[in-house]
């Protein structure tokens, strides 16, 4: 791309992406996208936007990639998810041009982007910590990449205008950057990146650093600016609860692998591994055998769903589907401890055979510490993982 | 090279620019590996540096070296030997060394307590005083050694009260060196003391120990690397002192510096001269490993906090005292001398008056070729010169070491510090002998004092830009980079802008300390067109009150016009408005 090409979004862009904003929405809404339906927006064939194919990142002798493989289709929004060290974010710079890859390829629009410098990419990022630049102020900071395209002046301070509006700042342009809270210089970066109408939107951590309250507004107002824009967006992050949130799409990564890819419906429903459930916060994890329409763990006979496969495997059971009952009617297990968490109530339960348990009950019928209880099992909460992962 | 001030280029070390970073929890981007491009710029950006200093440092200190040892084709080693065995060489060697442990452990204890009041205690007037303390820091060798002279010397102001001369003693010349390294401690030392959190003695405290103990046990631990660079700093300064020496030293003391150029300037005696500059040079090297070493280890990290958050208001009797006492101790040390210097260059034959300054105006009745005056204008046109010069050289250099790998950085860093090591009385007269043939006969050219002058700035520029470029977040520029600026244009975008104030601070200080290079300029610049501190030089050389009193004078110019430098500088380094 020649640099003085500014990097609109999607050849079927008008000029002003923003203006165009609703109207693409209400197109991608009309083909059906919701949450559960992201894919069906792109009927073109060939309408991956970003495709990588085996890349491979190696640091010394750790591998921070190991041949990774994924898929983003315009329009739609992926969540990398992972915990630190997974890779997510070196997947990041890679795709931004800010990281050589030792193997594979990437490509955007179906064009392979080795030697492609960050600056002609023609993507946007949006760094962990923001990153905007101290010696500017808020309109410096969002107008800065409509500076380097060579936008004309003018066009450049309404667009400005319009996008400090757009993020819920409007008028903030001539303010300093150290003046900002932390979640108003997360709207500017987000400005900022958005500004040269990047064709892929990159998130890092978008709202790692912010408190619990702002985090939630804004993963709700994230999610609606995309699907208004028909923003692209591949973000990464740690927190499930911001790609669930978030995600059309989300990959789960493990030590510079992808673990498992899908709706964030699927992802939480059906965990692919015993490292994905344990990542998404499932402790009742057990080395199982499954014969019939039950599974012997150390915790006795467990139903499993219908059309289980038999033989070895992992089983979770979700803390919802640990009922409790009257000590002699299940499983025998002494309450440990009792975590309050506002609507329900966690208990730790230790069985008289087989690991801890963790049961989620109401807050009406939650034993004390230290009480016998039994415990039998919901086979709808059971879900069969694969062995060894 | 008389290193001067250079290195002190580092003053508060590499943490007083922490407020620039702030580096989360995990966010340190993953190191990027070697990538061609990269490499292939910095071997560019290092070009230009490499070949100024081979062509106007290499060449010269070399080709004046080999012309000692060696003579007619053949190696005179046994002339070495015999240089090196001399009574006369190894009681300068002595004198070099002892002397400068002496300046070190002097002003090291001069200091500290000045360290201590600047760090922790706000009182008025403390911007001000924080300035008058770094006045010598940018002062002239020569004025340095005029003023003392006008304090302690014959006809001096204690000579004249209670008879009491000094220059005789070795006195006089640690005096001197306290009065010039009194800042590179207080700026040293005291910068990073600023910077400590007070509350970590707190905690000490708390957890039982005692005042003393926490100081010892919690805040020395965390200044020792600092003290250690500010103590070597000082010895080296002290190590190669000239003019200081050169003025105040007499017949009787000499270092190393003084008797290269007493070798080379007055008894032609190139290959001891040679053999002088080897030995003062490995002398040197070896001060400078250790260095290195502390630098190193000064890196590891401390937490660092805002120096205006640590200062407070001196409470009780004994820090009120101790807060005076220093004050005291600055204006005697360092007031005094410059308050003499400028007396005697009012106190002429027929009373206060501009008697001398007047007589800078006129030859002398062709005592000299020009004006003494003269020298201001040269002095400034060339120090203006060797300050774009050493700007743009040293900020190449620094834009090169901006990212910090591989040997061949670290070795090209080490080259550039390699002035510092040599001798300036070397470098002068080498410039004499190797820049006089084609293709470079320079030997003519008014620009050869410009470029001699510009190898001191350059180590200086390097060392004040290096720190602030370093602590721009890498990823600022990727930020710059993915929004659609290639490297040159993030450089200027992001990087400049906050590097702007270390430029012109660091210009601020390549001019000072061009304007008060004395060793290698008192041999190369022209009789018709002197520098300053060369004028001054010449005319302390010559009997006569007229004489003497014109040296204060000029002195005096010298020393405002570095004033004047220094505030303007100090105005820009505290003026913190928005940028950073």
């Amino acid at each position: 791309m020649a640099p003085s090409d500014p990097p609109s979004g999607p050849p079927s862009d008008p000029p002003s992406g923003l203006a165009a904003g609703p109207a693409r929405a209400a197109s991608a809404s009309s083909a059906g996208a919701g949450p559960a339906a992201p894919g069906s927006a792109t009927a073109r064939p060939g309408g991956a936007l970003l495709r990588l194919e085996g890349v491979t990142v190696r640091f010394g002798g750790h591998a921070a990639l190991d041949a990774v493989d994924l898929e983003v289709r315009e329009h739609e929004t992926v969540c990398v998810l992972g915990p630190s060290g997974s890779g997510k974010s070196t997947l990041l710079r890679v795709v931004a041009g800010l990281q050589p890859v030792d193997a594979g390829r990437v490509l955007l629009s179906g064009r392979d982007q080795s030697g492609v410098p960050a600056h002609r990419r023609g993507l946007g990022l949006m760094f962990q910590d923001h990153q905007l630049f101290p010696q500017r102020d808020v309109a410096g900071n969002v107008g800065f990449g409509l500076r380097m395209h060579k936008v004309s002046r003018a066009a450049t301070e309404r667009r400005v205008g319009d996008l400090l509006e757009l993020v819920g700042l409007p008028g903030a342009g001539r303010r300093a950057v150290g003046s900002l809270s932390g979640g108003e210089q997360q709207r500017v970066a987000l400005a900022r990146a958005l500004a040269p109408e990047p064709r892929l939107l990159m998130l890092d951590e978008p709202l790692g650093q912010l408190d619990r309250t702002l985090r939630e507004r804004l993963v709700v107002e994230l999610r609606r600016l995309f699907q208004r824009l028909g923003t692209t967006v591949l973000a990464v992050t740690h927190d499930q609860g911001e790609a669930f949130a978030l995600a059309d799409r989300v990959v789960v990564m493990r030590d510079g692998r992808i673990a498992q890819t899908g709706t964030p419906l699927e992802v939480w429903c059906r965990p692919a591994s015993e490292f994905v459930a344990r990542f998404l916060g499932f402790e009742n994890v057990v080395p199982a055998t499954v014969h019939g329409g039950t599974a012997g763990t150390a915790w006795g006979k467990v139903p499993v769903p219908a059309g289980a496969p038999a033989g070895a495997c992992r089983l979770l059971v979700r803390p919802t589907g640990v009922r409790l009952v009257r000590p002699l009617d299940g499983l025998r297990c002494t309450v440990t401890a009792r975590t309050f968490r506002g609507d329900h109530v966690t208990l730790l339960l230790a069985p008289v055979d087989g690991p801890p348990l963790e049961a989620a009950c109401a807050l009406r019928d939650a034993p004390e510490t230290g009480a016998e209880v039994g415990v039998v099992f919901d086979a709808d909460d059971v879900v069969v993982l694969a062995d060894g992962g | 090279m008389v290193p001067d001030r250079a290195a002190v280029a580092d003053p508060a070390g590499t943490g007083a620019q922490a407020p620039l970073k702030t580096p989360g929890p995990g966010t340190a981007p993953p190191r990027s590996r070697k990538r061609a491009g990269g490499t292939g710029t910095r071997l560019a950006l290092m070009a230009v540096p490499a070949v100024f200093f081979g062509v106007f440092f290499g060449y010269p200190v070399v080709s004046i070296v080999l012309r000692g040892l060696r003579e007619d084709g053949r190696w005179q080693l046994g002339r070495a030997a015999a240089v090196l065995s001399d009574p006369r060489v190894l009681d300068v060697l002595w004198f070099t060394g002892w002397q400068a442990l002496a300046s070190t452990a002097l002003t090291l204890a001069a200091a500290l307590p000045g360290s201590y009041v600047f760090a922790r205690f706000a009182f008025p007037g403390k911007q001000v005083l924080r300035a008058v303390v770094v006045v010598p820091f940018v002062l002239p060798t020569v004025v340095a050694g005029s003023a003392f002279l006008a304090l302690l010397g014959r006809g001096g102001m204690l000579d004249e009260l209670w008879g009491l001369r000094l220059d005789t003693s070795v006195w006089a010349i640690l005096l001197a060196h306290v009065f010039f390294n009194y800042a590179v401690v207080v700026r040293t030392v005291g910068g990073l003391w600023a910077q400590l959190d007070p509350r970590q003695e707190e905690a000490a405290r708390v957890l039982g120990a005692s005042r003393f103990a926490a100081w010892r046990r919690v805040t020395l631990p965390a200044l020792a690397p600092a003290l250690a660079a500010a103590a070597l700093m000082v010895f080296l300064f002290t190590f190669t002192s000239f003019g200081v020496v050169q003025i105040l030293g007499g017949p009787r003391y000499a270092t190393l510096e003084v008797e290269i150029y007493r070798q080379t300037a007055q008894l032609l005696e190139l290959p001891t001269a040679a053999v002088l500059t080897l030995l003062q040079f490995a002398a040197v090297a070896a001060v400078l490993g250790v260095h290195a070493w502390t630098v190193r280890r000064r890196e590891s990290t401390l937490r660092l906090v805002e120096p205006a958050h640590t200062a407070r208001r001196p409470r009780g009797a004994g820090q009120w005292a101790l807060l005076w006492s220093n004050v005291a101790l600055i204006a005697l040390l360092i007031l005094l001398p410059l308050g003499v210097l400028v007396e005697r260059s009012l106190d002429g034959p027929g009373g206060y008056g501009l008697t001398f300054y007047r007589a800078l105006g006129s030859t002398g009745g062709g005592t000299f070729s020009v004006a003494p005056l003269e020298a201001v204008g040269n002095s400034l046109a060339y120090a203006a010169v060797a300050t774009v010069i050493a700007l743009v050289v040293g900020g190449l250099a620094a834009t090169a070491l901006t990212r910090r790998a591989g040997r061949l950085v670290r070795g090209f860093d080490a080259l550039l510090m390699l002035p510092l090591g040599t001798s300036a009385v070397t470098v002068g007269f080498g410039f004499l002998i190797a820049l006089d043939e084609p293709p470079l006969n320079l030997r003519s050219s008014w620009f050869l004092v410009p470029l001699a002058q510009a190898l001191v700035g350059v180590p200086f520029v390097v060392r004040t830009m290096l720190p602030v470029l370093r602590a721009v977040d890498a990823r600022l520029r990727e930020a710059a980079a993915v929004l659609g600026a290639s490297p040159l244009r993030a450089w200027r975008e992001v990087d400049l802008p906050l590097v702007r104030r270390a430029v012109l601070v660091a210009a601020g200080f390549a001019f000072a300390v061009s304007l008060g290079e004395f060793g290698a300029t008192v041999f190369i610049a022209r009789a018709d067109n002197p520098t300053l501190p060369v004028a001054v030089a010449r005319l302390l050389g010559r009997a006569g009150e007229l004489t003497y009193g014109q040296a204060m004078a000029l002195s005096t110019i010298l020393m405002l016009v570095c004033a004047v430098a220094l505030l303007t500088l100090e105005r820009l380094r505290t003026d913190r408005s928005g940028e950073f």
